[in-house]
């Protein structure tokens, strides 16, 4: 018994010290960073969410899932960009008819030599040669067919968006050359002309394509 | 190509005030905060009635930590359990379930974290902060504190005390850990990394559709992440995701954060055991001292650190070229489908980083243990794939909160003991003799590490449970498994994402590994320290083997090549070595 005692009263800055720690990082730190966030950079700390009209369509870091023949895709996602439509019951799916079960990231974690990544990227080139017809195989992107790592990569790379001008020009009615210039308003170049990829930002060039055509 | 050399050259400049910095915490000398430190450090002593000035030896000092790391999983745990009751929990997530707990508390308690949870689905922000971002201040502390009480011993400040565990916990991260964190999360926050309490954010897109935006206390968790060199993402996709890592910028900012602390500590070692050196030669004579002329590198690295980091800069730039030319090459398997390879292999890679950033992050994440990435490892070409697992089989190459600086001294003192026998003299090392007692222990900390990736490995390749989380086919299913070991039992984190790893089987198996790796290993090197503090001093003399030379450090690099290729070369080739061969025939 005496021993046991002794041990609380040698170990009992174990247990206090602790708690100083777990008050000052795993509250005051996290709570004290919000607060200042707050106040000088309200907008990035709340997710740079982009508004139109009042309402709340996107974030300007997170990429989105888009269909419809005039807009610009993004890259292929494991995770759908965590879009979803909500049937009559509230269920809701992904556009490829898959269960919606919360929100997620990540890829399919394909190994370079397993086979369903070869048909994956097969079938991806096949159906973009369909809707692009102008375009030969050798000339798509890289990035353009593979996944991305996060499945909410906002960008594509310069290449990638300017290939499929021709088909957007064509849906949307509008001329290549205000598309071209909507996709060098929202290119982003590297950082200090070192660091980095040149990408363009796909939801932030469907929102003026969509603004151009009037959609909004 | 040329980025990478610019990035790396940045870091070697800020590393030099950085390890200063540090060397001043360590050796507790005097820096311009202290006025404001002490009173701060002097409530939390006060606060937890801890005596801060009793001297510890090894024994007392190692058991502190492991008592104080026990304190810490236990409530920890209850938090975990419990999150579903608690506040903070604006997205409704449910409990965690008893093996996953055990799993993720032992994790982020041994600065492994591995996750075999999806943080969007997975944890309450409660748990976020007060579980997660709490054990990445106090996990990377006690990493750095036991490798102040290992160098305090090495270099000889005394018989008998390594300092005190309290002391030093409580130091590095009121002094290091908090101001750095406060600073870069600012920073990250600026970038576009949230920080709110919101739920997640739910929007109407343009075409009608819905999405779901993961929100909340990122850029806390995010900074001390990477600054504690732990890993362990807000999300599942960790600092691949643009909400952990939205520009080139945060990017560098994560990378840089986890590379100077790991560095900072080889600056710290060779300044303090240059310090005792002189001490020493002071004694015998003043002229010695006077008529030698130290070079740069000496006086930034000190001369045993210069060598140290030699070493470890030769490991990591062979690891990085072999990646980035991987990763460059493409990924013939798509090629063959008439996919262009000219950007690199990109499946797994964000845009906006591209080749040349992922496979630098790559490299650095594993080779400072990190565990953070910004991009697939699974989906890395086999060679790209091995060089990450290469260096947590390694876990010399830098590593994480000074824990791969005291792996790479027991290489250093085998290395002694090995040029000494080819010369017939007893090694010494820093003026101690290596003797058979240091040499057992020597030998055995360095055979758990292998010991458990490879027998973990093959009960998993050998048990149906194990099997059932492999979910590529062929040669790379077997890298999975070694990947899923070597990260664990490295304490690293990162993962081949792809396997299947929420199970009974593998959340109890790597929970074991993680833990012996972390404090076995801990446990092992403060008892080499505690038995070489002992010995007397004995003078360099003609025949004593230099161990600040370049020379030595290429021995170093050639020791610990040497070992990790007996040792893990018939796993390699089985695994990453005979994908590549196959996907290239």
């Amino acid at each position: 018994m005496t021993k046991f005692k002794n041990f609380l009263h040698n170990y009992k800055p174990a247990l206090t010290v602790t708690l100083m720690l777990m008050l000052i990082c795993g509250l005051g730190f996290p709570l004290l960073l919000t607060g200042i966030s707050q106040v000088i950079f309200p907008s990035q700390a709340d997710g740079s969410i982009i508004m139109v009209n009042g309402k709340a369509i996107g974030s300007e870091i997170v990429g989105q899932e888009f269909t419809q023949p005039y807009f610009m895709k993004g890259r292929p996602s494991a995770v759908h960009y965590n879009t979803y439509t909500l049937d009559a019951d509230g269920n809701a799916f992904y556009s490829d008819g898959s269960e919606f079960s919360g929100p997620a990231s990540g890829s399919q974690n394909l190994g370079p030599s397993n086979p369903a990544l070869q048909e994956r990227v097969k079938n991806d080139i096949d159906a973009f040669l369909e809707s692009h017809p102008d375009v030969k195989a050798e000339d798509i992107p890289t990035d353009l067919m593979t996944a991305s790592g996060s499945g909410l990569d906002p960008h594509v790379s310069v290449d990638s968006a300017l290939i499929q001008l021709p088909e957007i020009s064509k849906a949307s009615g509008l001329s290549m050359d205000v598309l071209q210039q909507i996709v060098s308003d929202n290119t982003t170049g590297k950082l200090l002309g070192i660091f980095g990829e040149e990408v363009v930002n796909v939801l932030s060039v469907n929102l003026d394509i969509a603004e151009a055509m009037g959609l909004i | 190509m040329f980025q990478i050399i610019v990035s790396l050259i940045i870091y070697l400049i800020m590393l030099i005030p950085v390890g200063t910095y540090l060397y001043h915490i360590l050796a507790e000398k005097h820096t311009a905060g202290d006025v404001v430190f002490d009173k701060l450090d002097g409530v939390i002593y006060k606060l937890s009635f801890t005596d801060s000035r009793k001297d510890m030896n090894w024994k007392q000092y190692a058991a502190a930590l492991i008592v104080t790391n026990t304190v810490m999983m236990v409530l920890g745990y209850i938090v975990l359990r419990l999150q579903q009751l608690l506040f903070f929990n604006p997205n409704n997530i449910g409990s965690m379930p008893a093996d996953l707990s055990f799993n993720t508390i032992i994790s982020f308690m041994t600065n492994t974290n591995l996750q075999h949870y999806s943080g969007e689905s997975g944890l309450s922000y409660l748990s976020q902060m007060l579980v997660i971002t709490f054990m990445m201040f106090v996990s990377a502390a006690s990493g750095y504190a036991a490798c102040a009480a290992f160098i305090r011993g090495l270099t000889g400040h005394s018989a008998t005390s390594v300092g005190n565990f309290y002391r030093d916990l409580v130091r590095i991260t009121t002094r290091i850990l908090l101001p750095f964190s406060l600073a870069g999360g600012l920073l990250l926050v600026w970038q576009g990394v949230p920080q709110n309490l919101n739920s997640n954010i739910l929007v109407d897109t343009l075409e009608g559709t819905k999405q779901v935006i993961a929100t909340g206390p990122v850029a806390a968790l995010e900074i001390i992440k990477h600054l504690g060199t732990n890993g362990g993402g807000f999300l599942g996709a960790n600092s691949s995701t643009p909400i952990e890592n939205p520009t080139v910028l945060t990017n560098l900012i994560e990378m840089y954060s986890m590379m100077l602390l790991p560095g900072a500590c080889v600056i710290a070692f060779g300044k303090m055991a240059a310090d005792e050196r002189r001490k020493r030669l002071s004694a015998v004579s003043s002229e010695q001292l006077s008529t030698k002329k130290e070079g740069i590198t000496a006086k930034i690295f000190g001369r045993e650190g210069r060598s140290i980091f030699l070493a470890m800069s030769i490991l990591f730039l062979i690891g990085l070229f072999l990646c980035y030319r991987a990763e460059s090459q493409g990924n013939p398997a798509l090629a063959e489908v008439g996919l262009n390879q000219s950007m690199g292999s990109m499946e797994g890679k964000e845009a906006r980083f591209g080749v040349g950033l992922s496979s630098l992050f790559t490299t650095v994440t594993t080779s400072f243990t990190t565990g953070t990435v910004n991009n697939m490892h699974d989906t890395l070409t086999p060679l790209g794939g091995l060089v990450p697992l290469l260096h947590m089989m390694l876990n010399v190459v830098f590593g994480g909160k000074g824990v791969g600086l005291m792996n790479m001294i027991l290489y250093a003192i085998l290395a002694v003991f090995i040029c000494g026998l080819m010369v017939g003299r007893t090694p010494e090392y820093l003026g101690r003799k290596i003797e058979g007692r240091e040499m057992k222990l020597t030998a055995l900390c360095i055979i758990i590490h292998p010991f458990l990736i490879l027998t973990f490995s093959a009960i998993a390749v050998s048990t149906t449970a194990g099997l059932a989380g492999i979910t590529n086919p062929g040669f790379h299913g077997l890298s999975q498994v070694l990947y899923e070991f070597a990260s664990s039992a490295a304490n690293n984190g990162s993962g081949f994402e792809g396997l299947a790893d929420n199970s009974l089987f593998w959340n109890v198996t790597t929970g074991l590994a993680m833990f012996f790796g972390r404090y076995l290993s801990i446990v092992i090197q403060l008892a080499i320290v505690g038995s070489l503090m002992k010995k007397n001093y004995v003078g360099e003399s003609a025949g004593t083997l230099k161990t600040s030379t370049a020379g030595f450090a290429v021995i170093l690099v050639f020791i610990v090549y040497i070992f990790a290729a007996l040792t893990f070369f018939p796993a390699l080739a089985l695994g990453p070595v005979a994908e590549h061969l196959t996907l290239w025939a």
